[in-house]
């Protein structure tokens, strides 16, 4: 079966699922800021928009919630505290270059195909459209964790975590028509809480190396120079 | 049902409760008030589950294999929670912590518990990952307690690498449930294990493959397997010892039971297929990498928080190993060791605790003569740390034995593995400790006051484990491994 003889709705939706991958690259590339703040909000839109489809399609009310929790919470909220935080923390102009901007694209594109290769066995039967959509969605994963493995501005890492958040609700909408919602709103929850604690930390890190380049969180390794031990007290009071 | 809400609902409360109020000696009191009632009502749920059999309502469930972790969980919640009172209250007074951050202390420890024994008591599997995801946003800034950049640097990295780890757990829930809707009917039965478990065999076996390899690798995070452990010893070194003896001696755990649940789902499901033991041989891989791992390190340490956090991950490789072995005896001696590990880890926690103020220094290089100082300290720390590297008459001992026996049963060639190992880890606990419990203490050291209850308490028990297993606990773990493997070891 080629895609071209999917359901028009099944197409609609790998077409926004293709912009939301479009997105991953976009957040891993983009060194200011601010601009990768706004292409992140711009995934939780798309994501949103998919959720919308799927709730059209099916006519259940959950998804319809669960649609509109996307888009405040991932669209709106987050990225507006994450704007918050950027101002007042002033970094809001700054730009991080990648070391190696062509190699971590390229290192994308990779993780694409494994993704792909990875959902191989699942071809089973009419299986075309949930392979395909299964496969961005542990690609969007994946791109996550490289940009958490490439990036080192803390801003910049939370960026990906948050993505990679994205990447499961893809999942998770796409191909079992969302999960019971309970469970949906724990996982928002606990999202929400871990973006108000990053947010702490953001100023516990400033406060304790003065940047937030966490590439200088360099001080607990297994053996400590001799003049660091003397130093170090611990927790001692 | 009732022992089971008041078990729940006992740490959300006091939580609330601790948060606001302002009373710093009366909030550590209640912090041992609220552990105490929900460790008793742990054992009216024990007991009841004893007498009539699994509870199930309102979506949670207990059954011999929970329960048994959910007495574990309070008791040490419970016996900590006597320790970190007088133990806060110092820190407290000292200056390095404010009383709002007292309050904040009391308040997550609550939190903790709350979400450990909901994840143990729940019988749906996102609920599990909202819970376990829920205890380390409650641990993050307990670690990050004081403030010192090791100790920031500890919970970002904390953060992070669990962050990122449970967050591939939740793919791994999210395939499950696609493979359920091919099954069940009802949508919401596609994450209630139960539900799942009774048709685990029809469950498409190439996406459970797939789901468990992600569930493995985030649980398994926060289990501290190798390579994912990396952020194991940097909290356990850098946050408040209380919170170190409880994530040692209760997340660890936690997590590890939530793998073992999840292996009990991809079985059924593999059962059919030309790899039936693919979860089993995944987690014995796993689990012996960070068993060797982790003893290898444990010579190079130079903090002494970060040398028992080591011996976590060596212990809690060698169960998952055992999990991996599967039969009823490894998973017999696997349930045994676990109930060991956290009583004499949390306990060696605690003396730890009281050593680290009675040197002024985390560094062993630093830490002398703890017998001539404070012979009670001292004698606990040598009878603590030969009870966790295995000697006979403690209950680690028993465990270990017989988890070396069903290895020669099944797999003789790792049992030498498996002996070599416990050598290296042993030889790396007693050339690090010997030193520091004996010999001349540096001229100035003095006793500083103790509260060794809790460690009297532990190590008692274990030994009595090692000596003669109380036929009711026998019977219990007989139970539980009987839900696990489908058969009795008695």
């Amino acid at each position: 079966m080629t895609l071209a003889e999917l359901p028009p709705l099944e197409q609609w939706m790998l077409l926004v699922a293709a912009f939301v991958l479009f997105t991953s690259f976009v957040l891993l590339a983009q060194a200011r800021l601010v601009s990768a703040i706004h292409a992140f909000a711009w995934q939780g839109a798309l994501i949103a928009t998919l959720t919308l489809i799927v709730a059209q399609a099916e006519q259940s009310s959950h998804l319809w919630f669960s649609a509109l929790l996307t888009l405040a919470l991932k669209a709106l909220l987050i990225p507006w505290m994450l704007h918050r935080l950027v101002r007042r923390l002033q970094i809001a102009r700054d730009s991080e270059a990648l070391r190696w901007p062509t190699l971590a694209i390229m290192a994308a594109v990779a993780l694409v195909i494994f993704s792909y290769w990875l959902v191989l066995p699942m071809v089973a039967q009419e299986l075309t459209f949930t392979r395909n959509i299964v496969a961005i969605s542990l690609a969007v994963v994946l791109i996550g964790l490289l940009m958490m493995v490439v990036r080192q501005q803390a801003v910049a890492q939370v960026l990906g975590f948050m993505s990679i958040e994205n990447g499961l609700f893809l999942a998770a909408v796409s191909t079992t028509g969302g999960m019971p919602l309970f469970v949906e709103l724990g996982v928002a929850f606990d999202v929400l809480v871990a973006m108000v604690l990053f947010g702490v930390f953001f100023f516990q890190i400033r406060e304790s190396i003065d940047s937030l380049d966490v590439d200088r969180l360099n001080r607990l390794t297994e053996t400590q120079p001799e003049g660091q031990t003397e130093t170090r007290t611990g927790e001692t009071p | 049902m009732t022992a089971l809400l008041v078990v729940l609902a006992t740490p959300l409360i006091a939580a609330l409760v601790l948060a606001l109020l302002r009373h710093a000696g009366l909030a550590g009191w209640l912090n041992v008030a609220a552990d105490a009632v929900s460790f008793a009502a742990a054992v009216a749920l024990a007991w009841q589950v004893g007498q009539h059999g699994d509870i199930a309502g309102l979506g949670l469930r207990v059954d011999a294999f929970n329960v048994y972790l959910v007495v574990l969980t309070t008791f040490v919640g419970l016996t900590t929670a006597i320790f970190s009172r007088p133990y806060m209250r110092h820190v407290c007074a000292s200056g390095r912590i404010q009383p709002w951050q007292l309050r904040l202390y009391h308040g997550m420890y609550q939190v903790f518990m709350f979400t450990m024994l909901l994840a143990l008591t729940t019988d749906n599997l996102g609920v599990l990952w909202i819970a376990v995801e829920g205890a380390t946003l409650a641990t993050v800034l307990l670690v990050s307690l004081y403030r010192t950049p090791e100790a920031v640097e500890a919970a970002w990295k904390y953060f992070i690498l669990c962050g990122v780890g449970i967050a591939l757990a939740l793919f791994g829930t999210v395939l499950t449930y696609f493979a359920a809707q091919h099954v069940l009917a009802d949508p919401v039965a596609g994450l209630t294990w139960s539900a799942l478990f009774e048709v685990a065999d029809r469950l498409q076996p190439e996406v459970m493959a797939l789901a468990f390899v992600f569930l493995l690798v985030g649980y398994g995070t926060k289990v501290g397997l190798v390579p994912m452990h990396q952020w194991l010893p940097d909290a356990h070194s850098e946050g408040p010892t209380p919170v170190s003896a409880v994530l040692s001696g209760l997340l660890l755990n936690v997590a590890l039971y939530a793998v073992v649940r999840l292996k009990m789902l991809v079985d059924g499901s593999l059962a059919g297929t030309a790899t039936p033991h693919l979860a089993g041989v995944l987690l014995m891989g796993f689990g012996l990498v960070s068993f060797l791992v982790a003893g290898l390190f444990l010579h190079r340490q130079r903090d002494i928080k970060r040398l028992f956090s080591y011996s976590s991950i060596e212990h809690m490789g060698l169960m998952t190993f055992a999990f991996g072995l599967g039969g009823p005896l490894a998973t017999f001696g696997a349930l045994l060791h676990m109930l060991v590990h956290s009583l004499t880890k949390s306990a060696i926690f605690v003396t730890v605790g009281h050593a680290t103020h009675i040197a002024g220094t985390q560094s062993i290089d630093h830490i002398r003569g703890l017998i001539r100082t404070q012979p009670a300290v001292g004698w606990s720390l040598l009878i603590g740390v030969a009870a966790i590297a295995g000697f006979p008459p403690f209950g680690v001992f028993t465990s270990e034995f017989l988890l070396l026996t069903a290895t020669i049963q099944s797999q003789p060639w790792l049992a030498l593995t498996l002996l070599s190992g416990l050598a290296i880890a042993f030889a790396g606990l007693f050339r690090h400790l010997h030193p520091m419990v004996y010999g001349a203490a540096p001229a100035g050291q003095r006793p500083v006051p103790a509260n060794l209850v809790p460690v009297y308490i532990h190590l008692g028990l274990v030994l009595w484990l090692g000596l003669a297993i109380p036929g009711p606990l026998a019977r219990w773990l007989d139970e539980a491994t009987h839900l696990i493997t489908g058969s009795r070891l008695l």
